[in-house]
């Protein structure tokens, strides 16, 4: 299924570093150096793009086309033609490709302060961009002398609202891992490790380490469960609501089956259900025996993928005894996701977290959670929206694994990143540096930071806290009555 | 040995314990009791609540009556011996470490149980269980012993659906109800039963203080994955 081209031009110095990068066999060396493309294996991942040192390679869309003009396009066409020759349920990664589902974000308008209220200047004046993740306590307690009692539930604390998303190792390489925990300590943030374990060369990061249990409990004990500054419980996951996670035996091999506690070559099958979780009880069950594991200690997180009546199991987990709630909406990312579900289940993250945030405000208990919102947060500007909608905390993924190259090539699921990021091979997994790639992420994530105060400053606000659920700094354009109720916003100009 | 009253000290009182031999008495529905233990015994006396001695990574969790759901979730290490009947969900995702049952499971035991290294998790089910038995099973080996149940089924319907690694072991001639189609069930061969399953049940009988030879009667059925038809999806990348 040929879909782009490889060209070269007169600048070309044969120098034959192409061939070398391109780890999908799109590019070879043929004799007396001369280049040999085949077009129908390039993914588009630009890692050639990225190398030459001639600038004289690039990709392009392949200019033939299908027929135009039927209600099927050259993707319908291509995919039916891919699955008549194999019979294969189609798979794919990244994040949902859903054209004409809107994104919210980019039809949402940011207030500024203009003569009255004054917008604030983020360079002279302080500018609080800390958050902190948990439950509040429920009132004030005294002692019989008077003094007041510490009865703040356990929290997490962070310097910045922009948390990294879960990605587990196996879906993602160490080198990854080391990456993001030592971003995430040298920002004052958190980094998760997706449900594959805890490499134990990591176990130093355990203070911004969040680590995860999923129903597979892939290289769950208590040790990992104590090697962490907070543990979420994976329910679901924006790119395949749903659906579980299934890491085939080919990508269980050395400090992967480790770390995972699987055998060389087996499977790793973790199912959408949870057989120990058939009700909010049983839940609430599963946070408390983890927070029972862990001595009361670390607030525990229920991550779930934003779906219709969200607002109702939102409020659901906030009386389970879950400290805070993850929110991954429909254009959340994934290692390998069956396309169908990638693409036609789920909501928006924008509407789940403008709808979770209204109902617990409704029920009174928003205090009782703190809601981190992930799926598609694409820059400071998403991340402020997913906060002014009602969000504590956005965390990235995509957007972190494009600080180390990625180029969102959407071909994670054949294991040959040419990046070194989703693959396994050590061949192309050495092409990150985690200190390079751990400066780079940080470079990204205070940028954002700077842009966060930026905008704030603008719209005369100066902390995350009263941005939150801050609505009045949102109007919406291009949006019908009911996406606004929804969102709980007024029109531009309104 | 030392005494808590569970309904008197709390489980704040059992938690601060580690190591050493404990009772605890009056229970009575109190759930998380030894979760996360390492080491040490735990002497249970009552009905303990749900989710006992789950995450449980060493040690030993003795129980006189019986267990409610969520038993040895995700275990680790250790033993967890019930002279009754346990709940449903009982050693869920268990890696390691022995869970001996004398009497009944209800519905999902041992699902998604694994084993790596030299971590082999074993359940071991005196009297019957209920449906969903082995789910998922990863590794691992859980034997069910029927004692009581001779000549009727032993297990529910959907045993070990979806199991792709691992053995359970029936004591009994008779298929399990529905079995799927892509398990395999076999009969046992005395090699099998003499070095895999006599070690196991002998530790099981000395548990409990019941004769051995009793709970080896009659021949065993193993239930295995059928490596022929795998239950991954024939994906087509895109």
């Amino acid at each position: 299924m040929r879909r782009f081209r490889i060209r070269k031009d007169e600048g070309c110095i044969s120098c034959l570093r192409c061939a070398r990068e391109c780890s999908f066999g799109a590019i070879e060396a043929g004799e007396d150096r001369t280049l040999v493309f085949h077009h129908e294996k390039c993914t588009d991942c630009q890692r050639c793009v990225s190398c030459c040192p001639a600038g004289a390679i690039f990709i392009t869309e392949d200019g033939n086309r299908f027929r135009h003009g039927s209600v099927f396009t050259d993707d319908d066409i291509r995919e039916i033609l891919l699955q008549a020759e194999t019979g294969g349920v189609l798979l794919s990664s990244m994040g949902a490709s859903g054209k004409d589902i809107p994104i919210y974000f980019d039809r949402l308008l940011l207030n500024a302060s203009q003569v009255t209220n004054p917008s604030i200047d983020p360079l002279r004046e302080p500018m609080e961009t800390a958050v902190f993740l948990g439950r509040r306590p429920e009132g004030i307690q005294r002692d019989s002398e008077g003094r007041i009692v510490d009865n703040l539930p356990p929290h997490l604390e962070l310097r910045t609202p922009i948390m990294f998303s879960a990605m587990s190792y196996g879906a993602i390489s160490l080198n990854v891992h080391k990456a993001l925990a030592a971003a995430a300590e040298e920002l004052g943030t958190y980094w998760n490790t997706g449900e594959g374990g805890l490499h134990e060369s990591l176990y130093p990061f355990k203070g911004s380490t969040i680590v995860q249990v999923a129903s597979g409990r892939f290289g769950v004990h208590e040790t990992y469960l104590n090697t962490a500054a907070a543990i979420e419980i994976k329910i679901g996951q924006g790119a395949k609501p749903g659906i579980g996670g299934h890491l085939t035996g080919k990508k269980i091999i050395g400090d992967v089956s480790k770390t995972r506690m699987v055998p060389e070559g087996l499977d790793a099958i973790s199912p959408a259900p949870h057989h120990d979780i058939y009700s909010i009880e049983d839940l609430a069950q599963l946070v408390m025996s983890i927070k029972e594991a862990t001595h009361h200690e670390k607030p525990v997180i229920v991550k779930v993928a934003a779906v219709h009546n969200i607002a109702p199991i939102a409020s659901g987990i906030a009386r389970s005894g879950a400290d805070i709630i993850s929110i991954d909406g429909y254009r959340g990312g994934t290692g390998a996701a069956p396309k169908r579900i990638r693409d036609n289940v789920g909501i928006p993250i924008e509407l789940a977290i403008a709808s979770v945030d209204q109902r617990l405000r409704e029920e009174r208990i928003r205090d009782r959670v703190s809601v981190i919102a992930s799926g598609g947060i694409r820059n400071s500007a998403d991340a402020v929206k997913a906060i002014a909608l009602g969000a504590d905390a956005v965390s990235i993924g995509t957007a972190a694994l494009c600080a180390l190259g990625c180029h969102v090539c959407a071909s994670c699921h054949t294991g040959r990143c040419a990046w070194g990021l989703a693959t396994q091979d050590p061949q192309l997994t050495g092409r990150l540096d985690p200190e390079k790639g751990a400066a780079r992420l940080i470079n990204l994530v205070n940028a954002w930071t700077r842009e966060i105060k930026e905008i704030m400053g603008g719209m005369g606000i100066n902390s995350i806290e009263a941005l939150r659920g801050n609505r009045m700094a949102l109007r919406g354009a291009g949006l019908n009555e009911k996406e606004l109720e929804i969102l709980g916003i007024g029109y531009a100009g309104e | 040995m030392k005494e808590i009253d569970i309904r008197k000290d709390g489980l704040e009182a059992v938690r601060k314990q580690s190591g050493g031999d404990v009772a605890v008495t009056g229970c009575l529905g109190e759930r998380y009791i030894g979760c996360g233990m390492k080491d040490g015994i735990l002497r249970i006396k009552g009905t303990p609540g749900n989710a006992l001695a789950s995450y449980l990574d060493g040690g030993t969790v003795l129980v006189d009556g019986n267990v409610q759901d969520a038993a040895a979730d995700t275990m680790n290490d250790g033993l967890l011996a019930v002279r009754g009947s346990a709940g449903d969900a009982l050693a869920y995702g268990m890696r390691g470490g022995r869970v001996y049952v004398l009497g009944d499971a209800g519905y999902r035991a041992g699902v998604h149980m694994k084993a790596y290294g030299d971590r082999k998790g074993i359940l071991v089910i005196g009297g019957r269980s209920g449906s969903f038995l082995g789910e998922y099973l990863a590794g691992g080996t859980i034997i069910v012993l029927g004692l009581g149940y001779e000549g009727r089924d032993i297990t529910g319907y959907f045993c070990g659906n979806g199991m792709y690694a691992g053995t359970i072991y029936l004591r009994t001639g008779k298929a399990p109800l529905n079995l799927s189609d892509k398990l395999i069930r076999r009969a046992v061969g005395e090699d099998e039963e003499e070095q895999v399953i006599r070690p196991i049940v002998e530790d099981f009988a000395s548990v409990f203080s019941i004769p051995a030879a009793s709970c080896l009667e009659g021949g065993f059925i193993a239930i295995e994955a059928d490596s022929s038809k795998s239950y991954s999806q024939l994906y087509a990348a895109v």
